[in-house]
């Protein structure tokens, strides 16, 4: 029943089963443990989860940009819009980055290129993916004028497009980053932590930007980010990550008011209550699993308040709520799931 | 150790001024900024990066030499001593970083870097003593024994905040600045160490500055709060009466920022015009007037002063001079 519902979404994006590991002499790191994901055309998905969850690796899986050594992917298969990028070679790659997905990083301190005008940092990509309209590729003069364009779009001055990145603040750099992301009008933005580095006035500002142009082309995003702030604000579905693997999902009001795996009832009891400044925080216990040592059962056991002994040995099913929403946790079965309740949330 | 007399102030801070000489003039990286902060209590300061949040706290310890003003702990004047007196001063006046990835020397263990402040203080200068205060210190924050002996890049995160605070606390401080400490931290880390923070203080009586910029925290673990802007401090107030009765338009601004993790509240987001401006020879207006959405010619042509409107609760702007 569930399959035939899935196979009637219009997917941008569709992960099944990736398993990545991280080969090193140390050992083996099992960054990605069979995750699934998907989002609709048009839609944003928020991926949350805490360092080291596999929330980057899933970025660069999609872009096939895992450093190799010593990543490799084991298994699985990443769809965009219905193509297996891992059948495509590096060339046809290079056409797919930029233009059908790009990437805005997490540190826009670091990702420009700072002996480069801006403009033409953004000029790059659209020389590399764009055509002129006598057919042939675009020409210098005329991407400039596009990447002015685009600065204009995210709200810097187009003229300002000679100066270099150290020549603007924070914020704007980050809006650099996205005009090099949008520029080639992509299907798909994946944005890794895009606000993390920046002030909250200057997050407000960009977020409400990012809206503004999702709205305006109809992109998908792939919203990676730890704040369950930012996710309430931007997505509609959202898949919760812990340990390589997806451990809940659902749409927005899934997650939020129904919630069912005890790791994301600890996520939101670690935040502060705007509301109730005198209520104690309820952190979750311990630390994340060693990623070249996890548990043998279900990854999240350890640091589980309702832990039973069959999650020390057996890895949780996935149990569906309704079509979207579903959790991998032995607490639930077909029916109590509906009923909710067993957590203290 | 005395009693803890909430109405009694600890640390009495006046007019200070920290500015620094850079090429293109004077920075004035914290600008004439007075608070007073009682015993067994918290101010949370908070503001934008390059606010003076993080200087102001450094030049109360006088790791940073401030540049005018005054700061008085327990009535005592700190910038009339030499800094002799200084170090020695700072047993009882302590500092945690924010990164707990470069506040550790790599070279020390676990036990070594508890037990450095107790060196230069002197305090059990019998080496085994010293050693079971530093294990003791170790149960205190939460850290296993077995690490005794474990350099800083064995820890996660987490583990290293809880050195900074052990070695924090290895002296017995009354006062301490806590710089940024969780906002290196995931958040289920952060609100172990939120926690442990809080009942420490609770434990030891101790008083905290509490210096961020994530809201939500602040508000959670402060008794009052003050809001810097470019080196001001532009409005303070009780946590409570400052998130119900935002004053300033940047408080009322930031506050509006914060990004909630609830689904059917909608706040309306006060978006402001552009960025903070430059901190260097600051003209002697409102520092805010450029990105405030309400500012008149009375804004750009002089500056306010920090006014109290209600019991407590103190504010910086000219608008609050017509209420």
């Amino acid at each position: 029943m569930n399959e035939e519902i899935k196979n009637t979404k219009d997917l941008e994006l569709d992960i099944k089963n990736l398993v990545v590991e991280y080969r090193t002499p140390g050992g083996v790191t099992q960054a990605l443990n069979g995750l699934d994901l998907e989002i609709e055309k048009g839609k944003t998905l928020g991926l949350v989860g805490e360092t080291g969850a596999g929330k980057t690796t899933t970025g660069l899986s999609i872009l096939q940009l895992i450093p190799d050594p010593p990543g490799v992917i084991v298994d699985g298969s990443i769809k965009l819009a219905g193509e297996d990028v891992m059948l495509k070679s590096e060339k046809e790659m290079e056409k797919i980055r930029g233009q059908q997905v790009s990437m805005i990083f997490q540190d826009p301190m670091t990702s420009l290129n700072p002996v480069m005008p801006v403009e033409d940092q953004i000029a790059e990509v659209i020389e590399m993916h764009e055509l002129g309209e006598d057919g042939k590729p675009i020409s210098h003069s005329a991407a400039i004028l596009k990447a002015k364009e685009m600065l204009e779009l995210v709200g810097i001055p187009g003229d300002r497009g000679t100066e270099f990145p150290h020549q603007f603040s924070g914020g704007m750099k980050q809006r650099v980053v996205i005009a090099i992301a949008l520029a080639c009008n992509p299907k798909l933005l994946i944005a890794d932590e895009p606000t993390t580095a920046l002030d909250v006035t200057i997050q407000a500002q960009v977020l409400e930007m990012m809206k503004g142009l999702r709205e305006k082309y109809g992109t998908s995003m792939l919203m990676i980010t730890h704040d369950l702030g930012i996710v309430a604000e931007i997505c509609d579905t959202v898949s919760v990550i812990y340990a390589g693997r997806v451990i809940e999902h659902g749409t927005l009001e899934d997650v939020f008011d129904f919630t069912r795996h005890p790791y994301t009832e600890g996520l939101f009891n670690s935040l502060p209550d705007l509301d109730h400044r005198e209520n104690r925080l309820k952190p979750i216990k311990g630390l994340m699993p060693d990623p070249t040592n996890l548990p043998k059962g279900c990854a999240f056991c350890p640091r589980c308040d309702y832990a039973m002994e069959i999650c020390k040995t057996e890895k949780p099913p996935r149990v569906y709520r309704n079509d979207e929403h579903y959790v991998e946790c032995f607490l639930y079965n077909e029916q109590n799931i509906k009923e909710g309740g067993l957590l203290g949330r | 150790m005395s009693k803890i007399d909430t109405n009694k102030p600890l640390i009495e801070v006046e007019g200070l001024k920290k500015y620094f000489a850079t090429k293109r003039g004077m920075l004035h990286a914290v600008d004439d900024v007075t608070f007073t902060i009682n015993q067994g209590m918290t101010l949370g300061v908070v503001g934008e990066s390059g606010c003076g949040k993080s200087t102001t706290g450094r030049a109360i310890l006088r790791l940073l030499e401030p540049t005018g003003g005054s700061v008085h702990f327990d009535g005592q004047d700190l910038l009339a001593l030499s800094a002799e007196e200084m170090r020695h001063k700072r047993q009882e006046l302590q500092i945690i970083f924010q990164d707990p990835f470069s506040s550790l020397n790599p070279r020390k263990t676990l036990a070594e870097t508890i037990a450095e402040p107790m060196e230069i203080h002197h305090i059990f200068d019998d080496k085994l003593k010293r050693e079971e205060r530093v294990l003791e210190l170790m149960d205190t924050v939460g850290l296993a024994r077995r690490l005794m002996n474990v350099y800083p890049h064995e820890l996660d995160g987490g583990r290293r905040q809880r050195i900074g605070i052990a070695r924090a606390l290895s002296v017995n401080p009354k006062f301490i600045v806590c710089d940024e400490p969780v906002s290196a931290l995931d958040v289920s880390i952060q609100a172990q160490i939120l926690n442990l923070l809080e009942d420490l203080q609770e434990d030891m009586g101790l008083t905290y500055m509490f210096i961020t910029h994530d809201l939500s925290v602040v508000n959670h673990f402060s008794d009052d709060i003050a809001v810097m802007y470019l080196g001001k401090l532009i409005e303070q107030a009780p946590s409570e009466e400052l998130f119900a009765h935002p004053t300033h338009p940047y408080t009322q601004a930031l506050l509006s920022a914060i990004p909630e993790p609830n689904i059917h509240k909608k706040t309306q987001r006060i978006l402001l015009k552009g960025e903070i401006t430059s901190p260097i020879e600051p003209k002697p207006i409102c520092r805010f007037a450029q990105r405030c959405n309400y500012a008149t010619d009375r804004c750009r042509e002089g500056e306010p002063c920090l006014k109290e409107i209600s019991p407590k609760h103190f504010v910086s702007c000219f608008l609050t001079d017509d209420m």
